[in-house]
């Protein structure tokens, strides 16, 4: 018993180690399974708080890139309303009680990554500006991640440039539906892989979501095609696709908010029982 | 001893600050940041208390993943400087290094170099091989281990040189 003892006195260090190490590999290895520990992410108040201080300071210095954003989608938006042709073509109105189907939660970047494989963002807002998991994050120009974990005031994002994102899009023009992920080489580029042969597609082609799930509905711009591949394995056509977003400098982002979710959530849960 | 453990502790403080604050923003040719944070682990007294050196290793690992959304990445890194710390020592010192008064913020020789150098490349091959978490993207983290090492190096040398303690 005592030798015991003895050894653990001696070796308090290293068994010490040998716990903490254990517990930060388990934490690593979750970090990348995907369901991620809800634990350490930074949509908790502190890290949250932090950032949103740092992120106070450092927005005055991109006012006036985030000014030329708002002014362009302004000036696009408003020439959309003057060239409507024909006024009983607006999409607004889904049904006969004349409800949207999607609604948008105004909110802001405060963390952003893009320099290791799979990187998050972290935005001001959370269960109480009504921001719940898995609903999706654009801004003016193209669409930008899907919320991850949320606390009362803050959330992290999956950004699309994450490994482990994947986003069901297509190309507008032909309609061919295909996975967008991430390479992990370039934050201006994103690839769009399971693209049938029988698509004819060209280079600058824009590419939008597909709207096969509740997170994102159709047609939202993600970007332009850049470079056509054959996969050799599956033979289905990989396209390098170039983001209209700059994932480097993000500012004010709308969440989509629809209507249908939960209800869409709740009869597909049905279904795998 | 109570200035020794004051002086940890606003280092640990000034540190991560300074981590978070300004050099995670860095973004060298758009991926590379240099982490100096880990000069806590180096610059921990010598024969300092080992169990609280692994403990605060752990904490300051922790803080940073919790800041970046890395699951346990920068806490297994800097748990692992902070153990193989003696056998860095005893590689760059001399075995008998502990009878020896070592002081690593000092003005730069070639032993103080190559701990600073090993320590630094362990912390980074551990981090980059744990981030990736790939073997197939084997050159790319050797290649983020080389420009990091570096950058790292470089801003850990400048640091000690602003706040070396003046000499009487």
């Amino acid at each position: 018993m005592q030798q015991i003892f003895n050894f653990i006195f001696k070796n308090s260090h290293r068994l010490l180690f040998l716990l903490l190490l254990l517990i930060s590999l388990v934490l690593t290895i979750q970090s990348h399974s995907f369901h991620r520990s809800k634990i350490i992410s930074s949509a908790n108040f502190l890290s949250g708080g932090v950032y949103e201080r740092i992120n106070g300071f450092s927005e005055y210095l991109n006012l006036q890139t985030q000014n030329e954003i708002l002014v362009n989608e302004n000036a696009r938006l408003k020439s959309q309303l003057f060239n409507i042709k024909d006024s009983t073509l607006v999409p607004s109105l889904d049904s006969i009680k004349g409800v949207d189907k999607v609604n948008l939660i105004v909110s802001k970047v405060i963390h952003n990554s893009y320099n290791v494989y799979e990187n998050y963002i972290t935005i001001k807002g959370g269960e109480i500006a009504g921001i719940k998991p898995d609903m999706g994050v654009i801004n003016s120009l193209g669409i930008i991640g899907i919320v991850d974990y949320t606390s009362p005031k803050y959330a992290t994002v999956v950004s699309i440039l994450n490994r482990k994102s994947q986003i069901n899009a297509k190309i507008k023009k032909t309609n061919h539906f295909g996975s967008l992920i991430w390479d992990g080489k370039s934050t201006g580029f994103v690839q769009l892989i399971d693209v049938p042969r029988l698509a004819a597609i060209r280079k600058g082609d824009t590419i939008v979501t597909g709207g096969q799930s509740v997170i994102f509905p159709e047609n939202i711009n993600i970007g332009t095609i850049d470079k056509i591949y054959i996969d050799d394995q599956t033979n289905y056509y990989t396209l390098n696709v170039k983001l209209f977003n700059d994932m480097t400098n993000l500012g004010h982002v709308y969440i989509i908010k629809s209507k249908d979710r939960d209800e869409i959530i709740n009869l597909e849960n049905k279904q795998k029982k | 001893m109570n200035s020794a453990v004051i002086m940890g502790f606003v280092r640990f403080f000034l540190l991560l600050a300074a981590q978070l604050i300004i050099f995670n923003n860095i973004n060298l040719f758009g991926y590379i940041n240099p982490f100096p944070y880990i000069l806590f682990v180096i610059l921990f007294p010598v024969n300092g208390n080992k169990q609280l050196l692994i403990i605060s290793s752990f904490l300051l690992g922790i803080t940073m993943d919790l800041f970046s959304n890395s699951g346990g990445v920068h806490t297994t890194a800097c748990l692992i400087l902070a153990y193989a710390r003696p056998s860095i020592f005893k590689f760059s010192f001399g075995v008998s290094y502990e009878y020896q008064t070592i002081k690593i913020n000092d003005s730069l020789t070639s032993e103080r170099f190559s701990f600073l150098l090993v320590s630094v490349v362990i912390h980074h091959f551990t981090l980059f091989i744990l981030e990736v978490f790939q073997l197939s993207f084997l050159w790319d983290i050797l290649l983020r281990t080389i420009i990091g090492t570096l950058f790292t190096l470089l801003i850990c040398i400048l640091l000690i040189y602003i706040f070396k303690p003046s000499k009487r």
